[in-house]
């Protein structure tokens, strides 16, 4: 029989991962359509939690009015910033984390013999379109902020709206994807790596400066999620940094991104070389 | 024409650490040593070995998702642990123990999906498949989803997405384990048709002396890590013979069994263990001749009666050479 394949070229198999995430995540949905009611449940349950976690900022702020010099809109505008690249993420990267489940069971193992990115594998694996229930609530929290928050719409800031949000998604994304390699060495590190990003979200929500200026400089340095939503809305709302942090870091979100991912794929290349599977 | 695979000096080692946090020891296990090979386009072999004999660790470096502690090693001209996504589109590999199908999704729409992730064109995909559904009987159950299928037809899906992309070795984990035996002698003829009509060379690893019977002209065994036989099956039956057992209870216990065509190589009480070099049916005469018998029962040889054979002639060679 006829070998049908020709061996693509090393860039083009890079590309080729792209075009076939797209048509792993159709199949996936497809798959849970099959289960309307389930899928719908689902994604009502996700949105509750997000309309929840708004709901709680509204209430705090009909009492406290300001919170360290923020209003309602504007922290509306940090808490949205950070909300949709993290629900972006999670829709699309969110699988990542169960990398420790997939070497246990042996399902590591088959991404690896095909043809294909393991990491686009594990990322598309069990895609269900119920994350957009996450996704759409701070989506329409963030419209409304950019909308009535104080900020001066000059033709920069229109355009870098998308270029911060796709920084704070491969942000989050490489984040995640770090705390997935963790789990190369150590096949239980789910929790650790949870409190990571999830910890890690919670404070990007709120302005930074009620955690106190030392966690602030350590979350900014070190874990560099203040780079999703609240360099940003410094930058948007045209604000000093209430902690004095130089002015330059407001325009560092997409470095940081370039960075951090390149940190993933590094770490990610690691990880596979020295990988050793499950003994049976 | 160069081998499909080559293996030369090839070794894993794992450092596993046991005991208590803070208080860990750690140890190297050596799954695999020295184990040198090469096997020609065409062949069918079987990798042999009793349970942790390094088999699946092997099979591991072959596929490309370990890499080798030591020792070189070319898959249809690949490097496979540096160039693991191109052998990917060259092989077809099935785990046994493990499948590459989606639990969730129906068979036929696992096996779709299989064909984006190779890139198989969809007029051949649905050529292939229309061939194997025929071969490996899937029609029934092509839209039940695959956590509803027995093992059997699991086996039987899992070869068909292994082998969409018409891939020139398929190597296979413990194909048949756990399988009834209907299902076993479905894919044993399935893949020796597959050999035979289409080329495929196939590489299996087994503990069942049945797979390697039916299926295998050569065969190599591994046992610690160590490859100590590789050569024909009739070559490993003259070197390692691995006779029957017949095991008899008495009514009551007896000294050994002395009878023509056996021996005996264990009591215990009243049952007793009889090596069978002669026809069973004669040994069975034989003994009811002499004394009164409770139940019988004959045993296949196993994997673990051949590698301790190979190792009982390799003591006496060696003792003879050194005497
Ligand atoms: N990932 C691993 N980590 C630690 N030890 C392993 C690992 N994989 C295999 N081993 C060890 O290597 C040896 C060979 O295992 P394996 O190749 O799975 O044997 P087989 O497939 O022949 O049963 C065993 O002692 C096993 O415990
Ligand atoms: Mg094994």
């Amino acid at each position: 029989m006829a070998e049908i394949h020709t061996a693509p070229s090393r860039s083009l198999r890079g590309f080729s991962a792209l075009l076939v995430y797209p048509r792993l995540v159709w199949v996936w949905t497809r798959a849970m359509a099959q289960y309307p009611a389930s899928l719908l449940t689902l994604s009502l349950a996700q949105a509750l939690i997000s309309l929840s976690e708004l709901a709680a900022l509204f209430f705090v702020f009909s009492h406290a009015g300001r919170l360290a010099g923020f209003g309602l809109h504007e922290t509306l505008l940090i808490y949205g910033l950070s909300g949709v690249a993290f629900s972006l993420a999670d829709l699309f990267m969110g699988a990542v984390e169960r990398l420790g489940e997939h070497i246990r069971l042996g399902s590591f193992d088959t991404m690896l013999v095909r043809p294909v990115s393991p990491l686009a594998q594990l990322a598309a694996d069990g895609f269900s379109p119920r994350r957009l229930g996450k996704l759409v609530p701070n989506l329409a929290a963030l419209v409304w902020a950019l909308g009535e928050a104080d900020i001066d719409w000059t033709a920069e800031r229109v355009l870098l709206v998308p270029v911060l949000l796709c920084s704070g998604f491969v942000i989050c994304a490489s984040v995640w994807t770090i705390g997935a390699c963790i789990q190369f060495v150590v096949a239980d590190a789910r929790e650790l790596a949870n409190s990571v990003t999830y910890g890690g979200q919670a404070m990007t929500q709120y302005p930074l400066a009620i955690y106190g200026a030392d966690i602030v400089r350590t979350a900014t340095y070190i874990v560099p999620l203040a780079f999703v939503s609240w360099q940003p809305a410094l930058y948007l709302l045209d604000r000093p940094d209430p902690l004095g942090l130089p002015e330059g870091l407001r325009h560092a979100s997409p470095c940081v991104a370039v960075a951090l991912a390149l940190v993933a794929a590094l770490l990610w290349r690691s990880g596979l070389r020295h990988y050793r599977s499950t003994g049976s | 024409m160069s081998p499909i695979i080559e293996a030369q000096d090839l070794g894993r080692e794992f450092t596993v650490s046991s005991g208590r946090p803070l208080r860990r020891v750690r140890r190297t296990v050596t799954a695999v040593r020295d184990v040198t090979f090469s096997v020609a386009s065409g062949e069918i072999v079987g990798y042999l070995g009793p349970n942790g004999a390094g088999k699946s660790t092997t099979m591991k470096m072959l596929t490309g998702i370990l890499r080798p502690s030591r020792g070189r090693l070319r898959v249809t001209g690949l490097e496979p642990s540096r160039q693991r996504t191109r052998l990917a589109g060259r092989i077809g590999v099935v785990f046994g123990q493990r499948t590459t199908l989606w639990w969730d999704l129906p068979l036929r729409d696992s096996l779709a999906l299989t064909r984006h992730l190779y890139r198989v064109p969809a007029a051949d995909h649905a050529r292939r498949l229309a061939e194997l559904t025929e071969l490996l009987e899937l029609g029934p159950f092509l839209a039940t989803p695959v956590r509803q299928l027995s093992l059997g037809q699991r086996m039987r899906g899992d070869l068909t997405a292994a082998l969409l992309h018409a891939p020139r070795l398929l190597v296979l984990d413990e194909p048949t384990i756990g399988l009834d035996v209907v299902s076993k002698s479905t894919i044993r003829e399935f893949l020796l048709r597959l050999n035979s009509e289409q080329g495929t060379t196939i590489l299996l690893t087994t503990h069942d002396l049945g797979d390697v019977e039916r299926l295998c002209r050569r065969v190599m065994v591994i046992d610690h890590g160590r490859l100590a036989f590789d050569g024909d099956l009739s070559a490993l039956r003259a070197t390692a013979p691995s006779p029957r057992t017949l095991i008899v209870d008495l009514t009551a216990p007896a000294p050994p069994i002395e009878v023509a065509g056996a021996t005996a190589t264990r009591v215990e009480g009243p049952r007793q263990w009889l090596e069978l070099s002669a026809n069973p049916a004669e040994v069975i005469a034989a003994v009811s001749a002499t004394h009164r018998i409770a139940d019988l029962m004959l045993r296949e040889p196993e994997i673990e009666d051949v590698v301790a054979r190979l190792y009982r002639r390799e003591r006496t060679a060696s003792l003879g050479k050194d005497g």
